[in-house]
């Protein structure tokens, strides 16, 4: 997903110079192109993610488009109150991109676990909140925020599939892509977790369960018409992120419910309400906290059952 | 504007807001006095703009950082012909856009909204990378607290500001020696104050806040070198203009009211 992003990234910046680039001194390598090539669109404001937020709201308000970049919980919880005064509040075009979505950075602890930011970032008014779930969908996601008035928030991952889910596909910021088709439940995801969820789908198939699989990539704008859509088809949602509980996906999908007056049988898939305490890599910290195919397949059977008892 | 027109704007901007607070019942008055001559020599003497066209690209920025004194920058605005006087009554009032943190939204002229202490400066200096950029002639201005570099934020953008060389910035502090509860030295010592910002590799000017032809000069001043900015450190009195609140941290929060109120519109209409 960063090799998408910053491809896309340097696609935009050729094309459009007002176009720039912030990074919070991360991205080693990364980015050494782009700078080269872009000198003018390119700032290192070091390690200070408050000055980098505001000055990115400074570039904006001035017609920059402004890309502010660093390990999620850094781009965002400390400089959250820049991100709602300066930058959401006064409509400026930031699209605020941080590395390691979720367990992304297993082994490096807790710090670096990005486990509340969605729920955080899209309580925001004014604030469009990201998560592919593929690295195509990462480009044109990183496109069109770019080109979206007010604050975007794009959380990227490590891999994730280039190719589009079917031929034709296209893709829009508030619009899910619906990856599986299904008729017995609904498995609505964000994030790179989609991996899981499609192997999930797979062993369901295997059971005789049809799970659709949903990305809804964007959490904020979230697309009603597709949760409707699983509700009346499927009449059963499991929500799955690599994310807190509390507030994420399964929260945004529980407001579309209640607000729409929809009934379905739920259940949900996240991190508990708690910090990570043990480090590993990606998938094994998915393995522990219960977030992998299996533990998907558990509740998938369990909401479907629930279903056929009533 | 003319010296002499300086010092009835600052007038004018200490009688609006002495009525604002008393009507809207509101705080920071002292916050607000101490500022009305740094307002008034920088609407009456230093910024570009044009009251007709707010967001006239050549225009100066000016951010107020230390929002809690946002009724210092209605009033100058409506003065300088930005939007109708009989406005500033409606401050503080229910329904109001005139908020007690300085606001843009529907009020023409306000450059940035503040209100959470420690923003204004890293906006300003983005707005002056922007400037730089883009080849632009306009300067950028920000009005912060002593008591706000309290914030770490800030010291994030005075690293930031002489580093990318931006000469086109200035920062006024207005060093009154008073927070909210007692003085800058028993809460968090800001000494020796104006020694840091040179450390940082800033032009370091200090003047009587209240003062204007110090004020101006100041302003005036050329760089000492290429790239550097500049900051003023105004020395001023929290309250001035009004006795009783002079240097009286009660009036960071205290509402003028009942006779305070009338002793003060006497004693600032000269009536003493």
């Amino acid at each position: 997903m960063r090799d998408a992003f910053v491809n896309q990234l340097t696609v935009l910046a050729e094309n459009d110079q007002d176009v720039m680039f912030i990074t919070g001194d991360l991205g080693f390598g990364v980015f050494d192109k782009f700078a080269e090539r872009f000198p003018k669109q390119y700032l290192n404001v070091g390690v200070a993610e408050q000055n980098m937020t505001s000055v990115a709201a400074g570039l904006a308000l001035e017609g920059k488009k402004v890309f502010t970049y660093s390990i999620a919980n850094f781009v965002t919880l400390r400089c959250l109150e820049q991100i709602r005064n300066d930058a959401a509040y006064h409509d400026a075009n930031i699209t605020i991109v941080a590395s390691g979505g979720g367990f992304t950075y297993g082994s490096l602890g807790m710090s670096h676990h990005a486990t509340e930011d969605l729920s955080i970032l899209r309580a925001l008014p004014n604030v469009i909140a990201v998560a592919p779930c593929t690295a195509w969908e990462t480009t044109y996601a990183t496109e069109q925020l770019c080109y979206t008035s007010g604050v975007g928030y794009l959380r990227i991952e490590k891999g994730g599939d280039k190719n589009p889910p079917a031929d034709g596909s296209a893709y829009q910021l508030g619009k899910a892509i619906k990856v599986r088709e299904g008729g017995d439940i609904t498995l609505i995801t964000i994030g790179g977790i989609l991996s899981e969820v499609k192997k999930a789908a797979e062993q369901l198939a295997e059971q005789g369960i049809s799970a659709r699989v949903v990305s809804m990539h964007t959490i904020k704008p979230i697309d009603r018409v597709a949760i409707t859509s699983a509700v009346v088809d499927t009449g059963a949602i499991v929500t799955v992120e690599e994310h807190s509980i509390v507030g994420g996906l399964g929260g945004a999908v529980a407001e579309v419910l209640m607000t729409e007056n929809l009934h379905a049988v739920c259940g949900l898939i996240g991190m508990q309400d708690q910090y990570s305490t043990v480090v590993g890599d990606q998938q094994y910290l998915r393995g522990y906290y219960q977030l992998d195919a299996p533990a998907i397949v558990a509740k998938a059977r369990s909401v479907v059952d629930l279903k056929k008892s009533r | 504007m003319s010296e002499k027109n300086t010092v009835d704007l600052a007038h004018k901007i200490r009688c609006h807001t002495v009525d604002m607070t008393y009507l809207g019942g509101s705080s920071h008055i002292g916050s607000i006095l101490s500022i009305a001559d740094i307002m008034a020599v920088l609407y009456g003497q230093v910024l570009k703009y044009d009251c007709n066209e707010p967001k006239w690209p050549e225009r100066d920025r000016f951010i107020l950082s230390k929002g809690h004194a946002g009724a210092a920058v209605y009033a100058t605005l409506a003065e300088c012909g930005f939007f109708d006087v009989e406005r500033l009554k409606t401050h503080y009032q229910n329904g109001s856009t005139l908020s007690g943190h300085v606001s843009h939204k529907g009020i023409p002229g306000v450059e940035f909204s503040t209100g959470s202490l420690g923003h204004g400066l890293g906006v300003a200096t983005g707005m002056a990378l922007a400037a730089k950029l883009d080849d632009k002639t306009h300067r950028v201005y920000t009005l912060l607290s002593d008591g706000e570099c309290n914030e770490g934020s800030n010291w994030e953008a005075i690293l930031f500001a002489p580093h990318h060389k931006l000469d086109n910035l200035t920062v006024v502090v207005d060093h009154n020696k008073l927070q909210s509860i007692k003085s800058t030295d028993e809460t968090l010592s800001l000494a020796p104050f104006a020694e840091k910002w040179a450390a940082f590799g800033w032009d370091v000017i200090e003047v009587d806040g209240h003062d204007h032809s110090q004020i101006k000069a100041a302003f005036d001043k050329l760089s000492s070198a290429p790239g550097k900015p500049k900051v003023i450190i105004a020395h001023t009195t929290k309250g001035k203009g009004v006795s009783f609140m002079e240097n009286s941290v009660l009036w960071h929060y205290r509402s003028p009211q009942g006779e305070e109120y009338q002793a003060a519109k006497k004693e600032l209409m000269g009536e003493d």
